[in-house]
């Protein structure tokens, strides 16, 4: 009698696991395709920016320019360590000279696209969803629609638009930034010769492979993080503890969403 | 034309599986302020957004001005939109904008108007409700009171036909309250349009309205002159217009017998 009872029981609690479980990943499905659907209207509501401009100049400040400071120092740190790392590497082998190169590569390739992503993600995607949400919260976003203004097109598209220019713009600084770092370890500290430094990435570092892939990437990474920021931001529980959830998750999905992607874009773009 | 502006019939309701309005028909006339109260939670406020085609209803109709609020194109519920103004709880103004600015914003969004012109008419605004000297400051630096009069004057900016007002006396002190209580029926008679007050504050709406619904449970419970009301034989009305902790609302909220609660 006890036995059937705990194996009922037992069973129950599987059953309430398996229902848990199923209807989460239903919520997941339907809250990415009302994702899907709102990144149609972001993209049809950009079209309004035609006739306001200064909207997406401000915008463009915001999360572009205010964003310039942590990339062009993260960008100077991360060449100069890769220079350092890759110079005790190669001497080894008497290869140091292509110092200059594997940095070029790295940078342009891989860490200039996701370094920037995820850190754009940490500093201008936590702030669009943390204003888009708090705009919700103090009714503004009600408010604007009572004035048949309609948000989307006044608030939201803007700020994706300003994301998904930045992005590429900026990741092409952290690069060239990064670059100028390792030429100040590699050539000014540890006194490789500057000739070296830079003559292999010209002849190694390809226009289209390289430098138009890692483009296309940070486009690909600027849209999705920007995406998961407004779309965070407009669709929170507008409650200061809804507010800080979705801001959490504006970063932890960004930041897996660009690992995931640039794995899937390596795999696409360098496959020989 | 007819003299009732909104007409709502049959209207129903639900978020998730709580059901706000069951059934609930109304009309609101052309001009005058009309008074909607009940106790918190009765869905005041969600009765004024299904009116602004914010939300949808689950069954039933809500007319604006002989239109269907939710069978519009999202292009004609803005136009019929620029002929309402809403009045936030919390007043909604942009914050990275100026007073001038937001009393501005709607003109800016929906007319061609010069500047001068623009200037001229966002200052005459904030001058009735009495916020011109505030014109630079900006929301963060406004008190509560003075955040609803410029959300007012902004609310104004478009000489809508009706303005709906969400709460507007909560959590006032009595100069503010009396403030925007006179300029509620003074902004009402100089128009000549329709306002639509939502509030539980019963002797300060009362004493402003022409015309009261009291709503509880999904539905009108009685409507009429605030006179008619004060004098009700409802059981219901007298509770709420006296504040009587007991009554047909209960002063408990439903659960076992206390005696079971307390010797599980």
């Amino acid at each position: 009698m006890i036995f059937a009872l705990k194996g009922k029981s037992l069973f129950n609690s599987l059953i309430d696991r398996i229902q848990h479980v199923g209807a989460a990943t239903i919520h997941s499905f339907q809250r990415l395709g009302h994702a899907s659907v709102f990144l149609l209207e972001v993209i049809a509501s950009c079209t309004s920016l035609l006739t306001r401009p200064l909207l997406l100049v401000k915008q463009l400040h915001s999360v572009g320019v205010q964003t310039l400071i942590i990339i062009v120092v993260a960008g100077l740190f991360v060449g100069m360590v890769m220079a350092l790392q890759s110079y005790y590497a190669l001497i080894d082998f008497g290869a140091e000279d292509s110092v200059g190169v594997m940095v070029a590569l790295s940078l342009m390739r891989e860490l200039g696209p996701v370094i920037t992503a995820l850190l754009f993600a940490g500093r201008a995607g936590s702030a669009l969803t943390a204003e888009i949400g708090l705009m919700k919260a103090t009714e503004q976003l009600s408010g604007m629609e009572m004035m048949a203004v309609n948000p989307m097109q006044r608030i939201v598209a803007p700020r994706f638009l300003a994301g998904v220019i930045s992005m590429p713009l900026l990741a092409t600084i952290f690069s060239a930034v990064g670059i100028i770092g390792a030429y100040l370890v590699a050539v000014e500290l540890l006194g490789l010769d500057s000739g070296a430094f830079w003559s292999q990435p010209q002849n190694k570092v390809d226009l289209y492979l390289d430098l138009y892939n890692g483009i296309i990437k940070s486009l690909v990474f600027g849209i999705v993080a920007t995406w998961i920021a407004v779309f965070e931001g407009y669709d929170c529980i507008p409650t200061s503890e809804g507010l800080g959830q979705a801001t959490t998750r504006t970063v932890v999905h960004s930041s897996l969403a660009i690992l995931f992607l640039d794995f899937v874009l390596t795999a696409l773009m360098f496959t020989k | 034309m007819s003299d009732i502006l909104v007409k709502i019939r049959d209207l129903h309701f639900s978020r998730g599986n709580r059901k706000i309005f069951d059934g609930l028909s109304m009309d609101i006339p052309r001009q005058g302020i009309t008074a909607i109260m009940g106790p918190s939670g009765t869905g005041k406020t969600t009765l004024l957004k299904l009116i602004g085609g914010q939300l949808t209803p689950d069954q039933g109709s809500i007319e604006v001005d002989g239109l269907n609020v939710h069978q519009l194109s999202t292009g004609k519920l803005f136009d019929l939109r620029q002929r309402m103004g809403m009045l936030f709880q919390s007043g909604a103004l942009l914050t990275d904008l100026s007073v001038f600015e937001n009393v501005a914003y709607p003109l800016r969004e929906h007319t061609k108007l010069s500047e001068a012109m623009i200037r001229y008419m966002v200052l005459l605004k904030l001058n009735a409700v009495g916020l011109r000297g505030a014109a630079e400051m900006m929301p963060s630096e406004l008190s509560g009171g003075m955040s609803r009069r410029v959300a007012l004057a902004r609310a104004i900016a478009l000489d809508p036909m009706m303005i709906m007002y969400d709460e507007p006396f909560t959590g006032q002190d009595p100069i503010s309250m009396g403030v925007l209580v006179s300029l509620i029926s003074e902004l009402n008679n100089a128009l000549n349009i329709c306002s639509i007050v939502v509030s539980h504050d019963v002797p300060d709406t009362l004493s402003i309205s022409d015309t009261v619904h009291f709503i509880s449970a999904g539905k009108v419970v009685e409507s009429g002159s605030p006179e008619t009301l004060r004098n009700s034989q409802s059981e219901w009305t007298h509770q709420f217009i006296h504040g009587d902790a007991d009554g047909p609302v209960p002063f408990h909220f439903p659960a076992d017998p206390i005696k079971d609660d307390l010797y599980r």
